[in-house]
């Protein structure tokens, strides 16, 4: 029951927040701050709770559980289920969420209630995501989180708006319809083996099917999630929709959204196909090493700092795809630190590019330089962020990247060595982004305020867990690593039962 | 025929006695507000009358009419339909000082023609009804004729309905020819074996030639776009809900079963109109600029989904018809109802430019016309979402997957014009320039609000509807 509460808290969150917009913009921007709060809350409370229980839980395959009868005709089911993998990306979303509001407080003047009912609709839409096992429900879900995504772009974006808003909803809708095929190809083909009609995802797990039609099946999820991911080549709506974006619609676009994608690969992809994703993993690794040495170039040829971080993601998430297709527990362990520490560190470099444009109105790299001088704490913490995308030892990215490497080594050694120079070269963008901007001579003689509270309030946090998942990430292992298991096990099962 | 067959046919009587009864009171006491009670009176008992019709069924009429669960089903999708159109004309017919209360009349015999159409059993009985509905709807597409775009509708429809009307008669005929019944039951039986002779591909061709001029689907879909343009916005309403889908629960009545057991040749035609229904409805759709013409390419699309169901045949396509056509039937009464609200005494509200920024001056007007075309487009939360998942899962369990994709990719050539439409809806405009003194209609907007419940009930929650549809479908 309380999986639905974390839902419902915050649609009806929007509701309340778009009701009260009509009288007070800060209202509706307490109400979203207040709701997200729960949700952080109860999940925290979940994941306080059920932290001495990890060896129980190699006996039970969810931490919280809700299944509902919903659409009998079809077999479909309302199930919400909680495990380890979902968890630490839940508690992300309600954090991204949170600092999402208070990134928009003074950047968000107009339709203020309608804005925060398309962002809490939109963290409903992916914690829903992150919640269903039940392939009709997630699909549901998957759906639903693109409208009001849509509507932050295209309502609330800078210049060329609809044109990303678009072409955003256009690339995922065909890739959401080629998933919906396969999950009802699925579906029948359960049916012809078992004789049940079924979306639920522990029943569909081991479905035996002929490896042709599992390559198939699988490459519509893999489209749909790759889209997402973003996987090179099927990236190119991304530097435009997070560019275009507000500061709040790329926070939670590059935080959580693209980690629906890798979560969909994790959760599905593989423990339901694994043979088939098996023989698929060279193309998808070698796609993922592209993408991250493609993402790292592009970023630093960028003039627009916005853009500049979105390809940053193009090269982050490879890393995310190539530790999933090496499919062993310090790539996949590796993978979910990355996710996490990725969403923290790109989501504040995307806040903090916010508030420089908030002052000084421009994303160009050319137009800004000697920043520092005016606004020390906010170049600080710009350093901070920067180095922390790049990969710097002792936080939380490095970590991720570094036990991907370790995982992928085993299988590839030449994959891991580009991917390691993709490391390397991040450090160019990373430098390229500190120098140009904040250091040099203030040729613009910008006077700025430096850093404020609500500001500070937004950066301290996730400082605070990039050093904490460089430092000390065993907490999130320990959570996670029941959930890994349980994946891999299932796609060990699943394979078993093709072979028999 | 007894008397209990005459009960039985007490919803067709009740619409029937209603369009007479109307007729008098005006004739002695003209209000428009008495002419609309009663014609919602009149609809309502007879939705009421299924109820006490549905023991007695199945219950064949003389060889012309059958009185089954699946014409009850769909003959209360029509009354429903109706209610709900009649009212929009209420408020739409109350800005003109022209004469208002007989297109009450027609409205009712345009039911009753279609209400015989879904229930027919004999060619008499399906051409008797078809033609009830076309002459009716040739009167409602030009009745505002002080204005020169409905005439032209009317006139466009008079002409090309009647020549399909004609290829429809021809068909029957040497069908009848052939076959010597006139029985649509024993349609399939007597086709049988014989649906080489070149006498009866004729026939069937000329038949598929007047149906799918009824459904408006490629290539006899010309007349679509010009019509529902020029028609006032609830006819139009009524035109793409009531006549369409009177037409396809008859096709699917018949030629369902016919097709399955003994024509399956004729699956390849209509694979051809449904792809080409499908592509050039919605890439013809993204040229348009007049949003009754986008909502009416957009229809000849959904007639190609809804044959995409049809050519997969077996329960679960005809479940997912009956499902599709309620939704629809629900999405395009909306989006009409709010092409209604807006529209003034000059011009109905038909331009983009009409639609800019009305987010941010009738939110709730806009926030309807969004989720009615996200249903169109099959968004999830509406029942478009799940009309379309319905389709698409009858498709894979036929395996037809050609046109599944076509169906995949027509639709997201679809998504661009209902996003454009969201677009200018949610865009923001200097105050100047918007269109100023929009009117306000009451009994519009509370139909509009009780559509969009039971489109997010339907799309949210459908197990009682498809319980319903379980219940009813086995034809």
């Amino acid at each position: 029951m309380i999986l639905l509460w974390l839902i419902v808290i915050l649609l009806l969150g929007g509701l309340l927040a778009w009701a009260a917009g009509r009288w007070s913009r800060s209202a509706s921007r307490w109400i979203s701050l207040i709701a997200l709060s729960i949700d952080f809350a109860i999940g925290l409370a979940i994941w306080t709770s059920s932290a001495g229980r990890v060896d129980l839980l190699r006996q039970q395959d969810w931490l919280r559980e809700l299944d509902w009868n919903w659409i009998p005709t079809f077999g479909i089911h309302f199930h919400l289920a909680l495990d380890g993998l979902s968890l630490p990306l839940l508690m992300l979303t309600f954090l991204l969420g949170i600092m999402s509001v208070l990134a928009s407080w003074t950047e968000i003047h107009e339709a203020v209630g309608f804005f925060h009912l398309n962002l809490l609709w939109v963290l409903a839409g992916i914690a829903g995501v992150f919640l269903a096992v039940d392939l009709f429900l997630f699909y549901f879900a998957w759906e639903l989180m693109l409208v009001p995504m849509y509507f932050l772009i295209a309502i609330w974006g800078h210049e060329r708006r609809v044109y990303a808003a678009t072409k955003f909803f256009l690339f995922t809708q065909v890739s959401g319809l080629l998933m919906l095929i396969a999950i009802l190809v699925l579906y029948f083909a359960h049916h012809a083996a078992t004789g049940i009609f079924t979306f639920e995802y522990a029943d569909l797990l081991g479905t035996p099917l002929s490896s042709h039609a599992a390559l198939w099946i699988m490459l519509g999820f893999f489209v749909a999630f790759a889209v997402k991911l973003p996987m090179f080549p099927l990236h190119t709506w991304l530097p435009d929709a997070h560019t275009e974006a507000p500061t709040a619609g790329s926070v939670v676009l590059a935080g959580i959204l693209l980690k629906t994608g890798a979560y969909g690969m994790l959760r599905f992809v593989v423990p339901l196909f694994p043979a088939a994703a098996r023989n698929f993993a060279p193309v998808a690794m070698v796609l993922a090493v592209i993408g991250i040495l493609y993402g790292t170039i592009l970023a630093f040829a960028q003039t627009d700092l916005k853009r500049l971080v979105a390809y940053t993601s193009v090269s982050h998430l490879g890393f995310v795809l190539l530790g999933i297709f090496a499919w062993n527990k310090l790539a996949l362990q590796g993978v979910l630190v990355t996710m996490i520490c990725h969403g923290v560190s790109t989501g504040g470099l995307f806040i903090l590019v916010g508030s420089l444009q908030e002052r000084i109105h421009t994303r160009e790299i050319a137009r800004m330089s000697g920043l520092w001088q005016t606004v020390p704490r906010l170049g600080g913490t710009g350093l901070f962020l920067a180095l922390a995308s790049m990969g710097l030892p002792g936080l939380g990215d490095f970590v991720g990247e570094f036990m991907i490497l370790l995982g992928v080594y085993q299988k590839s050694r030449i994959l891991t060595t580009l991917a390691a120079v993709g490391i390397l070269a991040s450090t160019f963008y990373a430098l390229k982004f500190v120098q140009y901007v904040f250091h040099g001579p203030n040729n613009h003689h910008w006077k700025l305020p430096d850093l404020g509270l609500r500001e500070a309030i937004i950066f301290t946090p996730l400082i605070v867990i990039l050093l904490w998942l460089g430092l000390y990430p065993q907490l999130v292992f320990d959570t996670f690593n029941p959930a890994m298991e349980t994946l891999q096990q299932h796609a060990g099962q699943t394979m078993n039962a093709m072979r028999r | 025929m007894n008397t209990a067959d005459l009960f039985a046919l007490l919803p067709l009587l009740l619409i029937a006695g209603t369009a007479v009864f109307v007729m008098l009171v005006i004739a002695g006491w003209r209000r428009h507000w008495l002419s609309l009670c009663m014609t919602l009176i009149g609809l309502a008992a007879a939705f009421g009358s299924l109820w006490l019709v549905a023991p007695l069924t199945p219950c064949q009429v003389t060889p012309l009419l059958i009185l089954d669960k699946y014409a009850l089903f769909y003959i209360g999708l029509i009354l429903a339909a109706t209610f709900a159109i009649a009212i929009l004309c209420y408020g739409y017919l109350q800005r003109h000082s022209e004469i208002r209360e007989e297109l009450y009349i027609l409205l009712l015999v345009a039911t009753l023609g279609s209400m015989v159409l879904v229930a027919s059993s004999h060619f008499v009985s399906f051409f008797l009804g078809l033609e009830i509905l076309s002459v009716a709807l040739y009167a409602l597409s030009a009745y505002l004729h002080t204005r020169s775009r409905p005439l032209e509708a009317g006139i466009k429809y008079l002409i090309l309905a009647g020549s399909s009307s004609a290829f429809l008669l021809f068909g029957m005929a040497l069908i009848y020819a052939q076959t010597g019944t006139m029985e649509l039951f024993r349609l399939a039986t007597s086709l049988a074996g014989i649906q080489n002779s070149p006498l009866v591909s004729a026939g069937l061709t000329f038949m598929v030639t007047g149906i799918g001029f009824k459904l408006g689907v490629v290539p006899f879909h010309l007349w679509t776009p010009d019509v529902y343009e020029g028609a006032p916005a609830p006819v139009t309403a009524f035109i793409a809900t009531v006549s369409k889908g009177a037409t396809f629960a008859l096709l699917l009545r018949y030629f369902h079963t016919a097709v399955a057991q003994h024509l399956r040749p004729v699956l390849v035609p209509f694979a051809i109109i449904a792809v080409a229904s499908m592509l050039i409805g919605n890439l013809l759709a993204l040229l348009q600029t007049n949003v009754k013409r986008i909502l009416a390419y957009s229809s000849i699309a959904h007639m190609g989904y809804l044959l995409v169901a049809f050519e997969a045949g077996g329960s679960l396509a005809s479940e997912a018809i009956a499902f599709y056509l309620v939704a629809y039937f629900i999405t395009i009464v909306g989006a009409f109802g709010v092409v209604t609200v807006l529209s003034n005494e000059k011009r109905d509200a038909d331009t983009l430019e009409d639609y800019a920024g009305l987010f941010w001056r009738r939110p709730v007007l806009a926030s309807i016309f969004t989720l009615m075309l996200f249903s169109l487009a099959g968004i999830p939360v509406t029942a478009g979402f799940l009309a379309k998942f319905y389709v698409v899962a009858a498709g894979a369990s036929a395996s037809i997957w050609a046109l599944i994709l076509i169906l995949v990719i027509s639709s997201v050539i679809g998504l661009f014009y209902y996003l454009r439409v969201v677009v200018t809806m949610f865009a923001r405009v200097s105050e100047e320039s918007a269109p100023h003194a929009e009117p306000h209609a009451i009994g519009g907007s509370y139909v509009l609000v009780a559509l969009t419940i039971l489109l997010l009930w339907f799309g949210v929650y459908p197990a009682p509807l498809l319980n319903v549809i379980r219940k009813v479908l086995p034809i």
